[in-house]
């Protein structure tokens, strides 16, 4: 008989869940493994101050958080996406397939990307034009395009040790890549006049020639992390040689084992970043469903919450943590207060 | 045969006794000898890997379980905490975490200059010391005795993770060096905080009980909350697939013909039982969340999934017991004039339950120690945030699981998360090694033997 009991409750279970399913209470927020850190912070604060229930903050990366992000619009959605790059035409398009129309686009403040290595090996002054000789698939050679020859820096730049190149870039997946490729191996790219020499041979194609800059050489050299930065932290634990790109804020958590390169002469801080003198930085940023808002409880409290000043002011805990905050703050606050979603245009 | 295998043989010479082994005779000894020499060398390198785990488990883990904390008397200003005067629970709500936090600072100040301890640091870098959780564990307290304000507490308050590696060794001078969270004379005001009995290393039964924290506060972190979605995602398990898996099994067992069909259903339940689990935590995602429009994260959904990932276990060892019960206790059931099911349910039942248990504690135990599906339905991230506080919640609001909530941790930035995902995997292998004890008692005190 106890097998009739069983399954009574198993059916109680099903009921119960028919019924609670109608009512989500609190915000679900995914994307992003560089802004989760400052999200859970938020989410935390957000939980202990206001009467709703904590957040709920998942990792996955910008690219996958958008994607879930633009599955339609419903309780079993998430209402914000995290992103540490800006949404792409192609997301947008497939969200309004899909049914989400009205995006709020907050930017919450900037980061900075790093070059570290094992705190007791080799300093590094890099420029970006080191890293696209170190790590481009192809380079040009005497006016000849060739496969990358280079493997230690020192024949990247006569300047550096002779330590075999081995590098650890986010994957594809992570907003990190994509700026990494742009402001990093694209800028090396232009730097070292080789874009003209692949565009030159692309028959004057500018596309062309900026996707045979940032192919990166697929010999081992250049290792793509697709986990978090504690994966590329392990790999530098057991790779001496090895040099990761880190979020500014993991570094700074870890200068008991990490030591930060400069890049074009500056050492990133959260003051140089802010000044705009270390190159390498991009916006983080959030997005919200604006048909969620009214609909999931705290949604808009939690999203003004966020972009606050004792949130994200240059004195509150975000900052604290490695945010660089956004001068224009304010305008922020505006925007998510009165709901202003993105232009139709894009 | 034997005839042949004799005459092959060469006979004993004259002279030779079995009591003086020959040379072939001592190489068969000798690989013999050799055999049960890598028989030993496995099995003490078997035991070796174990040793090595086990240290490296519970010596980075074990500091997990202690926690510094700082105790601080903290006067409640009432013209901070509640302007209007009136005690109004609104009124009080309206100060945020951050309007506590200067009490926080004023507090550590006057316990400095109470205890004659030199120090140049500003209050604001003296209260660093203290966990950025305290000011919320100041305004829970006020807003569960409002007639506290005015009056000047004791309160004890985590102190920060850096202060807690420092007492823990995980933190140096040295390590610090470029560490923007804390600096040398921090450590120094620590130090003497220490001798004068203010700052305490203690058990830290939070950890076992507490929720998950952010990242800039992972001295407060727990496994609490998601041991208790761990025990959610079990009942569900527990509640579907051992009636379903009990009922497959009795009616494949006891009532089905052999035919082919019955065969094709054995085939692939055995293949089901060597599915990896990602593939069930993609199933779950297609089914249970976007079909049927189950919530994210929610350990039903969870418990749904391992619920697929359980079944085949738990039939094939069902099955086993089901298999080892002898025809004759059917047979003499039979012969009374009882029914097939009453033969089923009143003899062969009750002698294979034991078998039953086992397999599906083994199964259970499994269950409990997956993270694969549990990434795709959502249970990875900052979510073991609010204890549930019903059944229905248990069951449908966001939580974690503990493998899933170690994993978490063990990917963030803070080094003292890493200790917390070592801690948890000790809690988590006792509930596992319990599981299995459990199961290897069961099957000795009660299995039947014919």
């Amino acid at each position: 008989m106890s097998f009739v009991k069983l399954t009574v409750s198993a059916l109680a279970i099903g009921a119960v869940s028919a019924t609670a399913a109608a009512a989500r209470d609190q915000v679900q927020i995914a994307g992003s493994s560089t802004v989760l850190p400052y999200a859970s912070i938020v989410a935390e604060a957000f939980g202990e101050n206001f009467d709703f229930p904590t957040p709920v903050v998942e990792s996955g990366g910008s690219s996958a958080g958008l994607k879930r992000f633009c599955e339609g619009v419903g309780e079993n959605t998430i209402d914000i996406a995290n992103a540490s790059r800006r949404i792409k035409d192609k997301e947008i398009k497939t969200c309004a397939e899909n049914g989400v129309t009205d995006i709020i686009e907050v930017r919450i403040g900037y980061d900075g990307i790093v070059f570290a290595s094992d705190i007791n090996g080799n300093k590094f002054e890099f420029t970006p034009a080191d890293w696209y000789k170190a790590l481009s698939d192809k380079v040009v050679v005497d006016g000849k395009i060739v496969d990358n020859p280079n493997t230690t820096w020192k024949d990247v730049n006569p300047a550096f040790p002779a330590q075999p190149i081995q590098a650890f870039v986010p994957g594809t997946k992570h907003g990190t890549r994509e700026v990494f490729e742009d402001k990093v191996i694209l800028a090396g790219c232009e730097a070292t006049g080789d874009f003209d020499a692949f565009k030159a041979a692309n028959g004057d194609d500018k596309k062309a020639a900026e996707k045979a800059c940032i192919a990166l050489r697929t010999d081992g050299k250049s290792v793509d992390i697709d986990g978090d930065y504690t994966e590329t932290l392990a790999r530098i634990g057991s790779n001496k040689d090895g040099i990761g790109v880190f979020g500014l804020a993991f570094y700074e958590n870890n200068t008991d084992k990490l030591q930060v390169a400069t890049m074009s002469g500056v050492v990133p801080s959260t003051e140089t970043i802010a000044s705009g003198e270390y190159p390498v930085s991009r916006p983080l940023q959030f997005y919200i469903k604006k048909a969620h808002i009214g609909v999931i409880p705290g949604l808009k409290e939690f999203a003004e919450f966020f972009v606050s000043d004792e949130i994200a002011g240059p004195d509150g805990p975000l900052a604290a943590y490695g945010l660089v905050s956004d001068p224009e703050l304010a305008k922020t606050q505006e925007a998510v207060a009165d709901e202003v979603v993105m232009g139709g245009n894009m | 045969m034997t005839d042949i295998s004799q005459n092959g043989s060469t006979p004993r010479k004259h002279g030779e006794t079995l009591m003086k082994l020959t040379a072939r005779t001592k190489r068969r000894n000798a690989a013999e000898r050799r055999f049960q020499a890598y028989g030993i060398a496995a099995i003490a390198a078997g035991l070796l890997m174990l040793a090595i785990l086990v240290v490296n488990i519970v010596g980075n883990g074990y500091g997990a379980f202690t926690q510094t904390f700082v105790t601080l008397d903290v006067t409640l200003d009432a013209a901070k905490l509640d302007k209007k005067g009136q005690r109004n629970l609104d009124d009080i709500k309206k100060v945020s975490t951050f309007g506590y936090a200067p009490l926080i600072q004023k507090a550590i100040e006057a316990k400095v200059a109470a205890l004659g301890v030199k120090t140049d640091l500003k209050p604001k870098d003296m209260a660093a010391l203290l966990s950025k959780g305290a000011p919320a564990q100041l305004r829970d307290y006020v807003l569960e005795h409002p007639d506290a304000i005015g009056k000047t507490l004791s309160f004890r308050f985590l102190a920060n993770s850096r202060v807690d590696g420092y007492l823990k060794g995980r933190v140096t001078r040295h390590s610090i060096e470029n560490d923007k969270n804390i600096s040398v004379p921090q450590l120094d005001l620590t130090d003497q905080l220490v001798k004068a009995g203010v700052i305490e290393k203690t058990f830290n039964s939070e950890f076992i009980l507490g929720s998950d924290a952010s990242d800039q506060r992972p001295e407060a972190a727990g496994i609490g909350t998601s041991m208790l979605g761990s025990l959610f995602m079990m009942l569900v398990v527990l509640a579907l697939s051992l009636p379903i898996g009990v009922a497959a099994s009795i009616f494949l067992e006891e009532f089905a013909p052999k035919a082919w069909w019955t065969d094709v259903i054995e085939v692939n339940i055995s293949n089901l039982a060597a599915v990896p689990s990602i593939v069930f935590g993609i199933l779950g995602l297609a089914v249970f969340i976007n079909y049927m429009n189950q919530p994210m994260s929610a350990p039903l959904v969870g418990g749904l999934v391992l619920t697929l990932m359980t079944l085949p276990t738990i039939i094939i060892s069902t099955r086993a017991a089901l298999k080892a019960v002898p025809p004759s206790i059917r047979d003499a059931a039979l012969g009374v004039g009882a029914s097939k099911m009453q033969a089923v349910f009143h003899h062969v039942l009750p002698l294979a339950a034991p078998g039953i248990l086992t397999g599906t504690i083994i199964g259970l135990a499994q269950a409990l120690g997956e993270t694969a599906p549990l990434l795709l339905i959502g249970m990875v991230g900052f979510i073991a945030s609010n204890p549930p506080d019903s059944l229905a919640a248990g069951l449908m609001e966001p939580n974690s699981a503990m493998p899933a909530q170690i994993y978490e941790w063990a990917k963030r930035a803070d080094p003292a998360f890493y200790e917390r995902a070592w801690g948890g995997i000790i809690i988590l292998l006792v509930f596992l090694v319990t599981m299995n004890t459990l199961a290897v008692i069961l099957r000795r005190r009660f299995e039947r033997r014919w």
